[in-house]
């Protein structure tokens, strides 16, 4: 074979490989973007009914509430304006605790209620993910216990 | 007293990798030869200081020195002596002193082989490296210096992450740090070769022992960190697909590339500037790693408090690292002959599909990493990538690279027949699928496809590569004879393909019939799952040396045979107060049972977390089996110094192939 018919070959199978990958990564991609929205932006309709998102803010105090079943939970999220409740199937996750700032993924159902298939809180008390930190901070409501990291 | 020697020795370390970084440059490209030996001691004198700089840390953390403010606010007075050496890297500075420091280490060993290369390609290789560590000991000293003092002194420290507290942990960043940092020995050799047009096969047989160690520590130091995951996290899960996840593995499949393609440069002189590419690819990737992690960017598990400035640091290092060499690259590269030739069907042809599905798969993930962060970046909304996009993305990339791993090692370099290469896998093939199935229909369902595949082509990829060994047994008498004839580095790259496809079977066998239940118990009840009953026998009280603890034991029965006592705590760390679940685990290798004790519901009553795991163990089964492969590699009797230094002498100009591969 030429070295230039084989450079040929080379090259198409690296477009090939690159555009499989390509036609893969955006095809799933389009599924699994995950945008997060802040309470208020939930319960003023701008959060997709359709598909999952994350939404992160504070547990408000004393809303953490267990069904008879023993495993389905129930707690409230705030970001100091607006609040939604948020069900959940499953183990909190260690750190998880009222006025902790968390972030959860799940989807809406229609009564407005947030069904999380997935809690994350982090591991470290005055630790809080960024997009809450940020979210509490424009609305001027960050607690004082929060070392701001981002500085 | 400790803290400002560690502090005094990292200056020194800092004016010798200034030295180390430019008088061998200046004097390889001017010829002076004292100025490129210069960078051998300078070098030597760095790991010498850093050693003693890291050292002194180690010591404030022994000694309780919580005048010393990253002791203060990592350690605390009741934390094991085993836990409160471990926090000396458990955190950031005292990662980044321990990644300068390894790296010094790589230095040491870079510079014991002067005597066997060129005088100015090793003083180049020597300066690369010195620049590197320049960029990594400016970062540590001018942003996160481990050694500042607070006052007032606090009475006692802040304890160490729960988390952390853990033999897992302890061992996973220095193993995969020295992953990371090995790489950039490949990255400074493929530097200084373009610098001093050294691109031959010497470079690139010089090059592969260097990239398989790093590559063993950091198949090494991810199979560590699932392992790790999977036992502590308490979520049964070995893969998240975190960001900070995706960092290490990104540097793994490029590595993994570069071995392949390094192979064809040492063989046929084939792919010389991609496998150069390679090199830089894979180090930019593990500083980007770096980055990820200590820049505070992410929402991740792993993200603890971090701080920006950092970050930008890392960014700017990154520029320059990533910036600098592909300018060379450019100005370089035309420069770069490719004599070889080869045909379509030929091994250097499948070590190039290979290449493009590995890097193809770490470019997706890069793709999934960064793009949240680049959106947040430009203000267009916060998002995160799901864990399906990189499993549907990663599945149909690796699935032909697992169909091609063995049947490449049967095709020949250059040009070898397509049918005679099918005549060998007439069997194989078929019996490959049909015991794929019938494994698949006696144990699990015929119509779980994905099962069925993945058991088919792990058994292909097995078959396959005894095939390729067997072909070279029986060339001579007896099978023993055969056996010890063949070279190390054959034998441990049947190892490492076989690592994978044990691997492969985990991953379908455990994703695939893993059962997870979340139950109310009370003392006394049970519950069933997978054939297997839990019940809850009873909680106590257990205290230890910094932590309170409710211990909840389990045992386990299957019919009438007991088949473990498992005991899982939750406790209470006495300083931060943090909550921590410590999972059961009864180990096996056909299944792991896994229990973790969830919150209290009343007194008697708590929710409890239980799972059965096929199989799960293989996946880190062949982890160790690939590093293993990787292992018996490197110690091939042609990557000892002498055999290099020989065949070094021969090889300034290109010489014929050796048969063996």
């Amino acid at each position: 074979m030429s070295p230039r018919r084989k450079r040929m070959w080379v090259v198409g199978l690296i477009v090939l490989g690159v555009g499989l990958a390509t036609f893969f990564a955006l095809k799933a991609f389009q599924k699994n973007l995950l945008y997060f929205y802040t309470p208020s932006q939930v319960l003023s309709g701008e959060a997709p009914k359709a598909y999952p998102f994350r939404v992160g803010g504070l547990v408000v105090q004393g809303s953490l509430k267990r069904e008879t079943n023993g495993v389905t939970l129930q707690f409230s999220v705030t970001d100091g304006t607006a609040t939604i409740p948020v069900k959940f199937s499953g183990i909190l996750p260690d750190l998880f605790r009222e006025g902790q700032g968390i972030i959860s993924i799940g989807r809406l159902d229609k009564s407005g209620v947030f069904e999380a298939s997935e809690v994350l809180a982090k591991h470290d008390e005055n630790y809080m993910p960024p997009e809450v930190a940020e979210s509490l901070k424009n609305k001027g409501t960050l607690p004082q216990s929060y070392k701001d990291y981002k500085k | 007293m400790m803290a400002e020697f560690g502090h005094f020795t990292l200056i020194l370390a800092l004016m010798m990798a200034l030295i180390q970084g430019t008088l061998p440059l200046i004097g390889a490209s001017r010829n002076i030869k004292s100025w490129m030996l210069s960078g051998l001691y300078a070098g030597r004198a760095q790991f010498l200081f850093l050693s003693l700089s890291f050292g002194s840390l180690i010591c404030c953390f022994i000694q309780n020195d919580f005048s010393v403010l990253y002791v203060a606010e990592h350690s605390n007075s009741d934390l094991p002596l085993y836990y409160r050496i471990a926090a000396t890297w458990g955190a950031h500075e005292g990662s980044m002193l321990l990644w300068a420091t390894i790296l010094a280490f790589w230095t040491l060993m870079v510079s014991s082989i002067q005597g066997s290369l060129s005088l100015d390609f090793h003083a180049r290789v020597m300066g690369i490296m010195g620049l590197i560590s320049l960029g990594m000991g400016l970062f540590v000293l001018l942003t996160s210096n481990p050694f500042t003092r607070l006052v007032p002194v606090p009475l006692d420290g802040h304890d160490l992450n729960p988390l952390l507290q853990d033999f897992g942990m302890t061992i996973h960043p220095p193993m995969l740090y020295m992953g990371y940092v090995g790489l950039s020995v490949v990255f400074s050799f493929a530097i200084a070769a373009l610098l001093g047009n050294h691109l031959d096969s010497a470079w690139a047989r010089w090059s592969r022992p260097w990239t398989l160690i790093a590559w063993i520590f950091l198949t090494f130091g991810i199979t560590l960190g699932s392992w790790w995951a999977y036992y502590e996290l308490g979520w049964g899960g070995w893969w998240f697909w975190d960001p900070v996840e995706n960092a290490s593995f990104m540097p793994w499949l490029v590595s993994t590339a570069l071995l392949h393609s390094l192979a064809a440069t040492e063989k046929r002189g084939a792919f010389k500037a991609w496998t150069v590419l390679l090199a830089i690819f894979a180090f930019s990737l593990s500083l980007l790693g770096t980055f990820l992690v200590r820049s505070g960017v992410l929402t991740s598990v792993h993200a603890f408090a971090s701080d920006p400035t950092r970050g930008s640091f890392i960014l700017v290092l990154l520029g320059l690292v990533v910036g600098g060499s592909l300018t060379i690259y450019a100005l370089r590269a035309p420069k770069i002959r490719e004599i070889s030739e080869y045909a379509l069907v030929s091994r250097e042809s499948l070590l190039l599909v290979n290449n493009v599905l590995l890097v193809s798969a770490a470019a997706s993930i890069l793709l999934g990493t960064l793009y949240p962060l680049i959106l947040d970046a430009l203000k267009l909304g916060k998002i995160s990538v799901g864990a399906p996009y990189f499993t549907s993305v990663f599945a149909p990339l690796m699935a032909p690279v697992f169909l091609l791993a063995g049947v490449a090692t049967l095709v020949g370099w250059r040009e070898a027949s397509l049918s005679k290469l099918l005549r060998q896998l007439r069997y194989l093939g078929p019996t490959s699928l049909i015991l794929g199935i019938a494994l698949t229909a006696v144990f699990w369902q015929v119509d779980d496809l994905k099962t069925l595949s993945g058991l088919t082509m792990g058994i292909w990829l097995v078959a396959t590569s005894l095939l390729s060994l067997w072909n070279r047994i029986r060339l001579r008498k007896r099978f023993v004879e055969g056996l010890l004839a063949q070279s190390t580095s054959f034998l441990g790259m049947t190892t490492a393909h076989i690592g994978i496809a044990v691997f492969l079977i985990g991953v379908v066998i455990s994703n695939g019939y893993s059962q997870e239940s979340v139950v109310r118990l009370a003392i006394g009840d049970s519950t069933d799952l997978a054939g297997y009953t839990f019940t809850f026998r009873g909680i106590e009280d257990v205290v230890g040396p910094n932590y309170k603890a409710k211990e909840a034991t389990f045992t386990v029965t299957r019919g009438s045979s007991e088949e473990a006592v498992l005991r899982t705590e939750k406790r209470i760390y006495k300083v931060q107060r943090n909550n921590m679940t410590e999972a059961a685990i009864s180990p096996g290798l056909t299944r792991d049972l896994y229990v973790a004790l969830g919150d209290p519901i009343d007194q008697q009553t708590w929710s409890v977390r239980v799972y059965y795991k096929p199989f799960v163990r293989l996946i880190w089964l062949g982890g160790l089996i690939m590093m293993a492969g990787g292992f018996l590699s490197v110690i091939d009797k042609r990557y000892r110094l002498s055999h290099l230094i020989r065949s070094v002498s021969k090889t300034q100009t290109l010489q014929s192939p050796p048969r063996h591969s």
